[in-house]
Order: structure tokens, then sequence, then C-alpha cells
């Protein structure tokens, strides 16, 4: 069926069977395969995108629910050359090893910050009405749908930080 | 996943027309389409629901929350109302799930989630639930996240809804719209089905009936608190989880409302044991009466055992922080 997309800012038209996922379309249908399909069940994060600003799992979601949806990938939020903050960081402070899960940290990271700018609380935020704080345990609890296997969580947290120090 | 015919539906009487002819409705889709690839559940119709003016919370006459089928698990918990006057729900919420899914997840959804048993997914393995009749793998298997109240010879699936606990406690009530235009309101016990016989039957909603809302009663006063213990910090369900509202009044305990998650097939509460608790002074030998009320009739199933002693020592804890200050 015929679904109208906006991805990374570029209006894209396509013929889809309804069972495609949003991450199949991406990557299959469009060639943009730096959105990753690690478990293909919403349970690995590789595959996070951006819709409507927000951040979700594109495994777990028919491309076709998103017909008129504006969707950033990991492509539109930098390239070589043209990096955003956040990629500066994984690079400068080692944020990944095999690199498989980056797509989907930068791109859930990216959101998750924006998430933090505009107040939204955490499991872990002790004062449901306060300003939430860029601790190491909010961000590894606001990162937790997103696995690394290489373990790289340390200088995951450390290049959000930093990442989001140089916004400040 | 196999081939379905999908429609976007227009308005909610559409909806519940097409479901009712046997669609089934797609919100979030986080934990459906997750079965549909696994092909446990292979619906001929999917009925999207996404567009309908479902997506709004709004203050009641009597000063509740009215919430909306579509409102996302994010937009309910961060809400500022809510955060105030209902935190019980809004830390039930951030318990739940990842960043990603609670962005996906819709209040309506979140109730009719499924269960994770691990035999529900295995198509290889019989399962009551998936298909009737083929018998209960989990009760003789790996069972550890599985139930201990509320349970059938058929089936010892858990609910595995944080949300769903919450609600429970608040005294929220669902608004549905049936086929032909017929609305009714039923609470969270009402709403949900324990397996008996029938395990695949999991609510009393009848074919294309529509969840719209979510209705929570005015704001009480006391503390509120939900606590969930499971395998790691975040990001897993619970083994065991207590929404708890307890107030006091010089000294003794006013209200104790009650539920308890990752125990049963539905969200738990005992009216008994809220009865016992309330107008009596916090002591350790009142709440573990409590918690022998609550787990007299509570059986394990051998790699579940843990969670009976997990029960009580939870609401013993979660009943000592929400009495603390008046102890003092």
């Amino acid at each position: 069926m015929e679904t109208n997309l906006t991805i990374n800012g570029t209006k894209q038209r396509l013929d889809l069977d309804p069972r495609t996922t949003l991450l199949d379309a991406l990557r299959h249908h469009l060639g943009l395969t730096g959105s990753k399909k690690g478990c293909d069940h919403g349970q690995c994060g590789a595959c996070t995108v951006m819709v409507n600003g927000r951040r979700i799992n594109a495994c777990l979601t028919l491309a076709c629910m998103h017909d008129g949806d504006e969707v950033t990938t990991i492509e539109g939020i930098g390239a070589p050359g043209n990096l955003s903050p956040l990629q500066e960081a994984f690079v400068s402070e080692d944020g990944f090893q095999c690199g498989y899960c980056t797509p989907g940290q930068i791109c859930s990271a990216t959101a998750m910050l924006e998430e933090i700018a505009e107040g939204w609380p955490s499991h872990v935020t002790d004062d449901l009405s306060g300003k939430p704080a860029l601790t190491t345990e909010e961000i590894s609890e606001r990162m937790s749908g997103n696995l690394c296997r290489c373990s790289a969580y340390p200088n995951i947290v450390e290049a959000i930080r930093k990442a989001a120090g140089e916004n400040a | 996943m196999r081939p379905f015919d999908y429609t976007r539906a227009e308005n909610t009487e559409a909806a519940a027309r097409q479901a009712a002819s046997g669609g089934t409705f797609i919100a979030g889709g986080t934990n459906l389409l997750d079965l549909m690839k696994l092909e446990v559940m292979t619906p001929e119709a999917l009925i999207d629901i996404n567009r309908l003016d479902l997506g709004e919370i709004e203050e009641t006459e009597d000063g509740g929350l009215r919430i909306g089928a579509l409102v996302t698990n994010s937009d309910l918990a961060n809400d500022a109302r809510l955060r105030k006057g209902w935190p019980v729900l809004s830390r039930a919420l951030l318990a739940g799930a990842s960043g990603q899914l609670r962005n996906k997840a819709t209040t309506g959804g979140n109730l009719l989630q499924r269960t994770r048993c691990l035999y529900f997914y295995d198509r290889a393995m019989p399962c009551n639930k998936r298909e009737p009749g083929t018998g209960c793998s989990a009760k003789e298997g790996f069972n550890r996240i599985l139930a201990v109240l509320g349970t059938s010879e058929h089936c010892i699936a858990t609910h595995p809804s944080d949300m769903a606990v919450a609600m429970r406690a608040l005294g929220a009530e669902v608004e549905t719209l049936k086929e032909g235009g017929g609305t009714r309101r039923l609470t969270l016990d009402e709403l949900y089905l324990l397996p008996g016989e029938r395990p695949d039957q999991e609510t009393v909603l009848e074919p294309g009936e529509l969840i719209t809302a979510v209705v929570l009663p005015a704001p009480v006063t006391g503390k509120q608190t939900y606590r969930k213990v499971r395998d790691r910090a975040s990001y897993a369900f619970a083994l065991v989880s207590v929404a708890g509202i307890v107030e006091m009044e010089d000294g003794r305990i006013t209200r104790a409302d009650l539920a308890f998650g990752g125990l049963a097939p539905k969200p738990w509460r005992n009216a008994e044991v809220e009865d016992l608790l309330t107008g009596e002074a916090p002591s350790d030998d009142l709440f573990n009466k409590a918690a022998d009320l609550l787990l007299a009739e509570a059986k394990g199933y051998g790699a579940n055992d843990f969670k009976i002693p997990l029960a009580r020592r939870t609401l013993v804890s979660v009943l000592n922080e929400l009495t603390a200050e008046a102890q003092q």
C-alpha cells in the first residue's frame, strides 16, 4: 500500500506490503542501512530511530502506520565531516567497539537528551516534580533500551555526558 | 509474518464495527507485532486505530483524570497532573519497558498486552492460552517468572503490566465502546478474567469492543509508591511489584490501597488485606499478618517458589516505607 514518509527531510513515496516494518522500509526499500536489525523484537534498540522527534524501535512498528510522519535516522543526524556532537563524543570517548549498536545508541541518546531537556522524569529520578540531572545513574536508566554486547557502556555514558555538556 | 488486511479506522464506531467482524485493533503495536512475527498471533485483519481522537488526558468533573486509550506511556508518565496527584501511576509507567517502547506503547494497549510466559511464545510447546486444550508446559517447566496466585491447573501465566497494577490500586475504570455504539465502564477487576478452564479468554471484552479511555478517580491523600523487584535494574518485567497508597492519622493506618504485579494472571488486589491493615498502628507484626493473608492461597510451581517469600518481604518493606513518618 502507498505510504508517504519524510525521511531525514526528504519526502519518500513507497508502495509496501502492509507487513513491512519501518525498519525494513528504511533498510530494504530506501537503502538506509544505518539503522540496524539486531533482535527484530524491540529488545536490543539497534533499530532506534526518531519519529516526529521521538525515539522508537523501528522494528516494532509497521511503515504503513506512519503515513505522513517524519523519520530521522542516523543518516540524518550527521555524516563524515559533519558529525553531530554526540557522534563526535562517541569517537573521542571511544563509545563503541564493534559499532553495530552505535547508530541506535546515538539516535536514542539524541532523543533522550531532548527528553531530559523537557524535564521528563525517569525511574531513578527522586523528585517527580523536579528537574532531572544528567547523572550516570540517569543516563544508564534512560539508555536501558539500547544493548551493547561489547559492553562499551562506561564510555557510552561518558560520550553522552560530554556531548550534553558541550550543548549546555 | 502472515499476510493480513490493513485498515486505518476513520472513527471509533467504524473501528468497533471492523473489529467485530474479525479484525484486531493495533495501536502502538509493540507487543502485537512481536507476537505476529513469531506467529503466536495471526490476525487476518489489522484495524489501525492510531488516527482516532483518543489521545488526550482531560480532567473530569469530580477532579479525576480521563486518559484517552491512545495516550502513550511516556506522555502519561510525564503528565504534570499525574505526577502530582497520582504519582504511583507515573512511577509504575517509568518502571516499565524502555524509553523507546514507552514512546509507542499506549494506555489501552498496555492493559491488553499478553503474558511473557516463555511457553506462550514457543509455538513448539503446548500452551492452553495459545492453543486451548494442548496443556500447560509451564507448570513443570521454566516458571520462575510465573504466577503464584489466581492460577489454575490449565495456566500459570502472569499479567506483565506495571501500569495496570498502579491503576488497580487507584481504583481506575476502563471505558469501552461496543459495536453498535453501546458503552460501559469496567473496573480492572471486572476487565480481567482468571484463567480457570479457559486461559485463552483473558478479558470480558466482546469482539469489536474498544477501550476508549481509563478514568482515574480524584487524587487521595496519603503516601504513594510503586516498588518493582526484578532480575536487573532496568528494562525487565517484575518478579514482584507492589503499588501502595497508604494514609495515616494519629499513628494509625486509615487507608491502605495495595495492588500487586508479577504474582497473578491479573493485577492483584485483596480487600481483606486492606481491611486487616486499616485502623491499626503500623508494626512488622501487623505487616507480616497482612502478608500471611495475601499469600494464604499462594502456590509455587518449583522455580517460582521464591516469589512467595519475596512478595512477603516486598510488601513489608513497602508498608514500612509508606508508614515511616508516623512511626518515628
